[in-house]
């Protein structure tokens, strides 16, 4: 087995210098009768060629997002990553280190997660930022928990534009700690009276922008009520690229600032592994959730950085820690802050402007269809149409031509009857040509 | 001494202290400043042209202040990153004994599979007729994993190991829920030897923790077990084997000790890779247990994750199982993603992540395991243990042994009873071990041994590395014992950075980077 480096002589010389006559008597402390004899009911090893081929088998069964025209968003894009971008994750340092318990020789994950940590607060516009969380709705959760610690509440109130998936999760964890949440219903046009949902038992407010049906929200009013009562406002979104355009939630006032960085680096991956960025005012810093990075200094007075703020953590409070969470998602981490050090404001606007112009573009072209509506008043790069008929079958019917047309609102929120509605995204990997297979299959199914 | 050439072979070098240098790098190890110290807002390293003139849709959000982030041309962008790269320690730099982490080799094979189009470039909502062979990939591993454990079901979305206790946890208090008994069974058993990820995910979801004593031999007694067992106890949490790399000999009757009492057996399966093959936990009554892909079947650390913690469940509560999740039927499978759509007898508690989990990790591990087969991976499983028992006898006269009664299973655990009077501490050695090259092992864990060293070779590292590594330690130790304070207290002397002070980090914490304030204004 070419991963196994131990010879048969040299097991054998190793079990004499221990002292035992075989191997299984190392599992001694295993019921005798608990202990298999024989190799699991499993194919036996292979060679890489073989290997490749069967997964290579598999793969050739999905269709590609870049091989056809991709309109697919709801809560994860399709950008283009710089060729760089992957090159550098895979570098020996990063893609095998563990998490940087030892500082001294981890300095290169721990001044990344520094950068990192400052580049989400920059584009949160937010004090601090955290080392990331597992992805974009589980930091949903832990900003609901949060915000009950600092607020000593147990109601959270869910705008109806939050992605039905991040509800979801939000909803299961509460459940379980037996907490309340107060559920808008879906929201598709961002005219929900949320306002009127928040009072004195309110811990926080949780409100996506762009919402989930591609709108722009105004968080401020929202912000102004919630901490008028004494609630926080944790603001959301699913596509950090309209951070490049729109205000960012910081400057509205928002006290926890959670959202999913997959756009920035990081592939589609069939929804993972993604990264979760997670920022919130700096007076909220020891309720915060995950690792955080901090300057310091060594024993020469050389600059530094180690995790710090510990205290706060599972491996040192047990029962009392501010989260369970312990691996994060450190390398797609780096994917997103090597991918945002390239573009750098000046390319991130670019990118920002590009997204927006080509969904536009579609935006205006769906709207001369018959029978097709487009539903916002505003968006960034995804928006929401009306379809003459259940949008699940007409996605399938453009499928079976080559297009991937966006995700029906059905396939999110089952029975809310909102069946012959559409999220579509266009990002900067969009052509003319695509826009234009996707109007003229659409003129066909329709 | 001169070579034929009349060069000399070895430089003039003196024992003193070198001079500093001009830049303050040494060499291969440069200081790489921050990229807000090097980058502009106006550079970019990536080109996109701007769009033809069109009207905005943003209405009044438009973003107005500045972002106030700094860019890179490609060149600066790669050096900086190479640069921070080679202050780091990796598997592929040499042994990374960190216990209970097994960092095992990744191989690159499972890189390259994950990258391919059909994986990596696939939405988790594009339509489901459009993903048969993403499909595919979540049932082979399903397959893999509930033949490894023994187990009948299997819930694939949690995002790492903790997020993967949380799902098990919720499963358990769901079906104790099912039973009407929600109210009234609410305390977890974690044994204090325990991950501090166990009591903290109990804690999470509204159970309360009651501690388990360990005994002096660093296993949890059945007797102590049913001592605290009553109808208010949910399940135990346990590891195994354990967090001292013993397994628990009384775990079957630990496991029809909780049945009996109404009670779950939740197992934490971070250190799975000492047993794959060698033994199934549905074998010994567990009734959930996460799998750490990134620890087990290699997935890359990556400095901190991404990981995947997929949950094997027993018949009882694989009901409970989070959506999303594949039924099959008839030959055919379907993507369940709904509560409302599971199958007759499901009773799904909920979700716990947008999508379908960490696709990325499942591709990697199931790569991991058509390599190994069932012949490889039980051959993993054995040499782990080998390693660790060979530097455990390498290194037993020299250091102590907290629990000599038992065989170590994959890792070694050593306390600090033998470095007594030194002056030396478990966190001195192990910095002094960065001085020769390796990374430490896990220091101060388990917190029931005092000054812990818990070393986990893993099945990667070969007889003459596991030599050099037992050899290194004799002669650290020796030193120790030795009166030679100096090596330890000041260690590490040759890493990039000398020691850090964390106490400072903590208390006055810089969390970011922010623009010095120019000189005339700091006079102000």
């Amino acid at each position: 087995m070419r991963y196994l480096p131990l010879t048969d002589t040299d097991r054998e010389d190793m079990l004499a210098r221990i002292g035992v006559a075989d191997v299984d008597a190392l599992f001694s402390d295993v019921p005798a009768d608990k202990l298999l004899t024989a190799p699991v009911d499993l194919p036996r090893a292979k060679g890489e060629l073989e290997v490749e081929r069967i997964m290579a088998k598999m793969a050739a069964r999905n269709v590609a997002a870049s091989s056809v025209p991709f309109f697919v968003g709801a809560g994860a894009y399709k950008h283009h990553v710089p060729a760089t971008v992957d090159h550098l994750i895979q570098r020996s340092e990063f893609l095998t280190s563990y998490t940087p318990y030892q500082p001294e020789i981890a300095q290169g994950t721990l001044q990344y997660l520094f950068e990192f940590q400052t580049q989400v607060a920059a584009l949160t516009g937010m004090d601090v930022a955290n080392a990331s969380m597992y992805d974009g709705s589980t930091g949903t959760g832990e900003a609901v928990l949060m915000a009950h610690r600092v607020t000593r509440r147990k109601k959270a109130v869910l705008s109806g534009g939050l992605h039905p998936h991040y509800a979801d999760v939000v909803r299961t964890l509460s459940e379980m700690a037996s907490d309340t949440v107060v559920s808008l219903p879906p929201d598709v046009t961002a005219g929900e009276d949320i306002l009127a949902r928040i009072d004195d038992e309110t811990s926080c407010v949780v409100v996506q922008n762009p919402d989930v049906f591609g709108n722009l929200r105004d968080l401020r009013p929202i912000a102004a009520k919630a901490h008028a009562h004494g609630a926080l406002l944790i603001a959301v979104f699913t596509e950090v690229v309209s951070l490049g355009a729109i205000e960012p939630p910081g400057a509205q006032d928002a006290d926890i600032v959670v959202g999913e960085g997959q756009s920035i680096g990081n592939a589609l991956n069939f929804g993972g592994p993604y990264v979760g960025l997670f920022a919130a005012k700096s007076k909220y810093i020891r309720q915060m959730p995950g690792r955080l990075c901090g300057e310091t200094v060594d024993a020469a007075g050389q600059r530094g950085f180690v995790l710090t703020l510990s205290t706060r953590e599972q491996h040192i409070r047990r029962d009392k820690a501010t989260s369970n969470i312990c691996t994060n998602s450190g390398l797609c981490c780096l994917a997103f802050t090597i991918h945002m050090t390239l573009l750098g404001q000046a390319g991130l606007e670019r990118l920002a402007q590009v997204n927006h112009a080509n969904a536009v573009a579609l935006a205006d072209a769906l709207a001369g269809v018959k029978g097709v509506t487009v539903l916002n008043d505003s968006f960034f790069n995804e928006f929401t149409v009306k379809l003459p008929r259940p949008a699940a079958e007409i996605v399938e019917a453009l499928a079976e031509r080559g297009i991937l047309a966006g995700v029906p609102v059905s396939r999110l929120l089952p029975s809310a009857g909102l069946d012959d509605l559409l999220l579509v995204a266009s990002t900067e990997v969009n052509t003319n040509e695509d826009r234009a297979a996707f109007l003229a299959a659409l003129a066909e199914v329709l | 001494m001169l070579n034929r050439q009349g060069r000399p072979t070895q430089g003039s070098v003196s024992a003193h202290e070198p001079h500093a240098t001009f830049t303050g790098n040494r060499a291969l190890q440069q200081i790489e400043p921050l990229i807000f110290e090097i980058g502009h807002p106006e550079t970019t390293g990536v080109d996109i042209d701007a769009p033809a003139p069109f009207k905005s849709r943003l209405g009044s959000h438009a973003r107005k202040g500045e972002i106030g982030l700094p860019g890179l041309s490609e060149p600066e962008a790669m050096r900086h990153y190479v640069r921070l790269s080679q202050k780091n320690y990796g598997i592929d730099t040499g042994l990374f004994p960190l216990g209970s982490c097994t960092m095992k080799h990744n191989a690159r094979l499972n890189e390259k599979t994950a990258r391919m189009p059909g994986f990596s470039d696939v939405h988790p909502l594009q339509p489901v007729s459009t993903v048969p062979g993403a499909l595919e990939v979540m049932l082979e591993l399903s397959h893999y994993l509930m033949t490894l454990t023994g187990m009948p079901a299997v819930a694939l979305s949690p995002k790492a190991g903790a997020h993967g206790e949380a799902c098990g946890m919720m499963a358990i208090k769901a079906a104790i829920a099912a039973k009407g008994e929600g109210a009234t069974r609410n305390v977890v058993l974690v044994p204090e030897s325990a991950h501090g990820t166990n009591p903290a995910t109990a804690a999470l979801i509204g159970f309360s923790v009651r501690s388990v004593p360990a005994r002096e031999d660093g296993t949890v007694a059945v007797e102590d077990v049913k001592a605290l067992l009553g109808p208010d106890i949910a399940a135990i949490m346990l590891t195994n084997p354990n967090t001292c790399g013993i397994f628990e000999p009384q775990i079957v009757e630990i496991a029809a000790a909780m049945h009996e009492a109404g009670a779950y057996f939740y197992c934490d399966g971070a250190n799975f890779n000492a047993i794959v093959g060698k033994a199934r936990p549905g074998d010994l009554g567990v009734d959930a247990m996460h799998i750490n892909l990134h620890k087990t079947f290699s997935t890359p650390h990556g400095g901190g994750g991404p990981g995947s913690g997929p949950v094997v469940l027993s018949e009882r509560l694989a009901p409970f199982a989070p959506v999303p999740f594949i039924h099959v039927e008839g030959g055919s499978a379907r993507l369940v993603e709904n509560a409302a759509d599971a199958p007759a007898g499901n009773q799904p508690f909920g979700r716990i992540t947008a999508f379908h989990g960490q696709m990325g990790m499942y591709v990697r591990a199931l790569t991991y395991m058509l390599s190994h087969g069932s012949d490889g991976m039980k051959q993993a499983s054995e040499d782990a243990v080998l390693n660790a028992n060979y530097i455990r006898a390498g290194l037993s006269d020299l250091m102590s042994l907290p629990f000599p009664d038992h065989p170590s299973m994959h890792e070694a655990l050593f306390d600090d009873e033998w470095l007594k009077g030194t002056g030396v501490t478990t966190l001195d050695f192990a910095k002094a071990m960065i001085d020769e090259g390796y990374h430490p092992m896990t220091v101060y864990f388990p917190l029931v041994v005092h000054g812990a060293m818990l070393i986990e070779p893993t099945e990667s590292e070969s007889k003459a590395s596991l030599d050099l590594f037992i050899a290194t330690l004799r002669d650290l130790a020796m030193a120790a014992k030795g009166n030679d304070k100096a090596r330890f207290t000041g260690a590490p002397h040759h890493a990039p950075l000398r020691r850090l002070d964390e106490t400072r980090a903590a208390r006055q914490p810089v969390l970011k980077w922010v623009p010095p304030v120019p000189l005339a204004e700091a006079a102000e």
